[in-house]
């Protein structure tokens, strides 16, 4: 099929546009879930167990920290906690996503959320920049696409990890970062207010670096988006 | 190819912490008009986000601070950067940040 010609694709509110647009992560969702997968078979998972894992919690950084908190057979709860902790920070970029699903009806808006990444996230603002609204079929298409790519990234590292040796060697670990940077740096070039998006920017990765030394990583994340957001909406007060 | 009761639990119980901060926010707040700071405030949450993720990424990649003379992290994501720059491609600043990581580990 030739990607370019395609009628469904040339609609950009449609599923299959979701699903090209998501196309540049799955390389990164591939070596991340992999990955996930070896450390989920490593802690002493099956590989049901994986599947229902990456289908359920369906978090990156969340799974890792599942598996190596099973593996050490902590206590329920605690896992629990840890991990309601981790994935925090989804109730920020939920909010976000809001204003571009006002037309939605809230059922429709749950569909939505509830196959939210870091990486989902990144693309649609992407997307959003200079809209008002986001459809709803590009939305499932981008969502979908990585949820698939994850569970398939995920039973493919619980398969076959044992014969891999040291992904590091290969650069692999590096897609996350890759990634990360990648969506910051398209994220600020969509829009019209560089100087105030580095300012935030440089006040993010200063609060976070400080705020993990003193608690943990993810309550580092979720403090330095909510002071370095305040501190752009402060400076844009000024101007 | 069981499925432990005890892991059973334990997944769904995550499963639902993680859920309901994931859609509480989207299914609400698209129903109510927003303040005009919070509509601000909320603009700039995708740049701080993803800064700190950024940040945390490169600064820490082994949950500490690294020194920064032993922090391959932090010079592989200087081409991945520039190629994020000047091409806006998200697969080619991923492809070439794991080529740099690479090849500094093969020099290393």
């Amino acid at each position: 099929m030739n990607l370019t010609n395609n009628v469904l694709l040339r609609e950009e509110s449609s599923f299959l546009a979701g699903a090209r647009d998501c196309l540049p992560t799955v390389l990164g969702y591939l070596s991340i879930g992999f990955a996930a997968g070896v450390v989920e078979k490593t802690a002493g998972l099956s590989i049901m167990e994986i599947g229902l894992l990456s289908l359920l919690l369906y978090a990156g950084s969340g799974q890792f920290i599942a598996a190596a908190m099973i593996g050490a057979n902590s206590p329920t709860f605690a896992i629990i906690f840890t991990i309601f902790f981790v994935n925090l920070r989804h109730l920020l970029m939920s909010a976000a996503l809001s204003p571009y699903f006002r037309h939605l009806t809230p059922f429709k808006n749950i569909l939505i959320g509830s196959l939210l990444t870091d990486e989902t996230f990144g693309v649609a603002m992407n997307v959003a920049a200079g809209k008002t609204f986001i459809s709803e079929k590009w939305m499932h298409g981008l969502n979908v696409t990585a949820y698939l790519n994850w569970f398939a990234a995920n039973i493919a590292g619980a398969y076959f990890g044992a014969w891999i040796a040291d992904p590091e060697q290969f650069g692999l670990d590096f897609a996350l970062p890759g990634m990360f940077i990648g969506l910051l740096v398209l994220q600020m070039a969509s829009r019209k207010k560089i100087v105030r998006d580095i300012i935030v920017a440089l006040s993010a990765v200063i609060i976070v670096v400080v705020v993990s030394q003193l608690t943990s990583g993810s309550v580092g994340v979720i403090v330095a988006t909510v002071i370095a957001s305040t501190i752009g909406m402060a400076v844009e007060k000024w101007k | 190819m069981e499925v432990r009761w005890s892991i059973f639990f334990i997944i769904l119980g995550m499963a639902l912490v993680t859920f309901i901060p994931r859609v509480l926010p989207i299914a609400i707040l698209s129903r109510v008009e927003l303040p005009d700071w919070a509509m601000r405030w909320l603009n700039y949450v995708p740049i701080a986000v993803m800064a700190a993720l950024v940040g945390q990424e490169l600064l820490m990649p082994n949950g500490k601070l690294e020194p920064l003379q032993s922090n391959m992290e932090l010079i592989a994501a200087l081409p991945a950067f520039i190629v994020a720059i000047v091409t806006r491609s998200l697969l080619g600043t991923v492809v070439v940040g794991i080529i740099a990581m690479m090849v500094l580990r093969m020099a290393g």
